[in-house]
């Protein structure tokens, strides 16, 4: 259509004192921004393509490009903000569903960064943690109540007793996942992302000591090699799972929702299934990948118990079984019912979770914030008695390793990174993996991109974050005089809101900044 | 490479071609590193007629890798150079051609199998190779390759 109704988001500055015509810009860019005019040795660039990955700018050897968001020059209103304007003439445009990609980026209140860290003064001694052992393996699945000796009976309030791994002189416990740092990779399929971005999850999560997420996409038969460090994921769609699949997990975790779209299930177009998707996946070559929104042989939490009791017996009881859910409006009792159906971990995904493709409408609209989903989450199980039962884990946007161990002091027993590991990798957050033309070589199956991810890199890269991360975790654990991450589990004592309402506060169960016992 | 590369424990650069984007950065660092300013605008604004890159980025379609002088063991360019500009260092395992002696017959670029040496026609006529930067620790291709697709280490490792 000729008629142009909105404009580019980007403008793209070329300093042609600089540019040297070496068409790095021209090569990378899957968008095709820049072409070169080889008449007078000049490239020129057309923004209205431009999707914000800035590529061509972090490639460019001079420094010459320049991608600046670009302010649209719609009347002010604030009602009709440029945004709804943009959508509207994209939807008269197209008349379909808006979709996107990522985590949601409506300026909803972010919680962590309204909620201050303690720290040790005077009454009891800050710890260093270079100096002095500080402990933040985790562990993740069923605890006892308290400690239990085999031949002692079940404590009071166990569920049941089965699948327990019995030791001699040791407690008591269900199979548990071993985790090295409280931050394990979120589900991320095979298909979603390129072989090249799971080699590098798998292979930084097994070098480290933690775990990857298969998401629904199967376990491609390369990366069977790193099966003790990896979640195998069971979605609505099935995709991928077998018996052997079950077995070779760390765990299993069975998906109901993902916080970037509650509701909806998955599409994986036809044409990003290739042969190795495909085999991977279990589905033919070509044909669309669905997830039905719902599981069709889950409709209430007693099918739930019976999917979780059927993998655990697939599996001899020998591993944790979790649910992942988003975190809807009444998540507290969805995981009491959870984990009284035998889970061994939640996984909540919060609001701003991300995703591969979803309709914008759903992920900037449907949801809570994941702050206030561990902290009723963690109440309502305390307050139950039955919080020992699963292991909270929490993800939606954990940004940085203050916001990891603000969740976990929120009650979280470890937290899952998708956005941050793929930031790591060189995502830009450009929003646009449903096109598969990710200039970045993860959200992609096409072959020309998938190889600018080198999984050696992106496995250095990923790792130098856990380390970072659990470095600072460190810090923080040692200046407020703890030195074990389980010391610090929902001891809501060490937060304070800044600029909360009450109501606020009361649901995070913490208290203002200024506010002492 | 001609003869077997563990015949010489020398620095070489390998190359992954599974992770070669073609973006032929290593040959715009190539240009600039033989460049008279090394400097990278004033090398392209003002020198670029005087400089070839000596690695060239081979592609069909997705297939990319980047292609320099491997420096062979029983190198054939030596062999057939008629002036012995074309000469492999003992020492070093590095093979270069001084310019001084090039009198531009290229037998070298005839005997050569990987296509490695190109005519440098701007002033004297005379063979362009690769020099593995011998003033460099790392080779600026290796060094400036965005995805580590080119490897610069031990021929046995």
């Amino acid at each position: 259509m000729a008629l142009k109704l909105y404009q580019s988001e980007f403008s793209i500055e070329r300093d042609v004192e600089k540019c040297i015509s070496c068409q790095v810009c021209v090569r990378q860019c899957s968008n095709d921004v820049h072409e070169y005019i080889s008449e007078n040795d000049t490239i020129i660039s057309d923004s209205m393509k431009c999707v914000g990955c800035h590529r061509c700018e972090s490639m460019c050897p001079t420094g010459a490009i320049r991608i600046e968001e670009r302010e649209p020059h719609f009347k002010t209103n604030y009602n009709w903000s440029s945004g709804h304007l943009k959508n509207i003439y994209r939807q008269a445009d197209a008349g379909g569903v808006l979709l996107t990609g990522m985590g949601s980026d409506k300026p909803y209140p972010v919680y962590w960064d309204h909620i201050l860290f303690n720290a040790s003064q005077v009454t009891n001694p800050s710890i260093d943690p270079l100096r002095e052992p500080m402990e933040i393996k985790t562990f993740i699945g069923r605890k006892s109540v308290q400690q239990q000796y085999p031949g002692c009976g079940p404590g009071p309030g166990e569920i049941r007793d089965t699948g327990k791994k019995k030791e001699k002189n040791g407690p008591v416990v269900g199979p548990q996942l071993e985790l090295s740092t409280p931050v394990l990779f979120s589900a991320m399929s095979y298909g979603s992302i390129s072989f090249n971005a799971c080699r590098a999850l798998a292979e930084a999560a097994s070098e480290f000591g933690t775990c990857y997420n298969t998401g629904e996409g199967g376990l491609h038969r390369d990366l069977y090699g790193y099966a003790p460090n990896t979640i195998v994921q069971v979605a609505s769609g099935r995709f991928g799972v077998d018996r052997q699949y079950l077995n070779m997990g760390a765990a299993i975790e069975i998906k109901i929702g993902q916080g970037a779209k509650p509701g909806i299930g998955g599409h994986l177009p036809g044409e990003k299934v290739t042969e190795d998707v495909s085999i991977t996946r279990m589905i033919p070559m070509g044909s669309d990948a669905i997830s039905p929104a719902p599981h069709h042989d889950i409709y209430s939490i007693e099918d739930l118990a019976q999917l979780i009791y059927a993998l655990k017996e697939a599996t001899g009881w020998s591993k944790p079984v979790g649910v992942k859910v988003s975190a809807v409006h009444n998540i507290a009792p969805i995981a009491s019912g959870i984990v009284r159906a035998g889970a061994d971990f939640i996984t909540i995904d919060g609001l701003r979770g991300g995703t591969g493709a979803a309709p914008q409408v759903t992920r900037d609209n449907v949801g809570i914030p994941i702050e206030l989903a561990i902290a009723s989450v963690d109440e309502r199980l305390r307050e139950e008695g039955i919080r020992h039962f699963a292991s909270i884990l929490a993800a939606g946007s954990i940004r940085s390793s203050s916001d990891v161990i603000k969740a976990i002091a929120l009650g979280a027993d470890a937290v899952n990174i998708g956005t941050a590991a793929l930031v790591a990798m060189g995502c830009h957050l450009c929003q646009k993996c449903y096109t598969g033309k990710c200039n970045w070589g993860i959200a992609t199956q096409d072959p020309y991109l998938t190889k600018r991810l080198n999984p050696e890199v992106g496995k250095r890269r990923l790792l130098n974050l856990l380390r970072a991360w659990s470095l600072e975790i460190k810090e923080l654990l040692g200046g407020a005089g703890i030195n074990a991450i389980e010391s610090l589990r929902g001891n809501r004592e060490h937060l304070r809101g800044i600029g909360l309402s009450e109501k606020e506060l009361s649901i995070l169960g913490i208290k203002h900044a200024g506010e002492t016992w | 490479m001609r003869g077997k590369p563990g015949d010489e424990a020398m620095k070489r650069i390998f190359i992954k071609e599974e992770y070669c984007l073609g973006c032929r950065l290593c040959e715009i660092y190539c240009q600039v590193k033989h460049s008279k300013s090394k400097k990278i605008i004033k090398a392209f604004k003002e020198e670029l007629v005087d400089v070839l890159p000596r690695v060239l980025v081979e592609e069909i379609g997705h297939n990319a890798f980047a292609i320099q002088c491997r420096h062979c063991v029983d190198a054939p360019c030596v062999a057939a150079c008629i002036s012995g500009a074309m000469q492999k260092n003992k020492n070093t395992g590095v093979v270069t051609c001084d310019e001084e002696k090039c009198v531009g017959c290229w037998s070298c670029i005839m005997a050569c199998p990987y296509g490695a040496i190109k005519r440098d026609l701007v002033g004297r006529k005379i063979a362009s190779k690769c020099d593995l930067c011998e003033d460099e620790d790392i080779p600026v291709c290796v060094k400036n390759c965005p995805n580590e697709a080119l490897e610069f280490r031990d021929t046995g490792e």
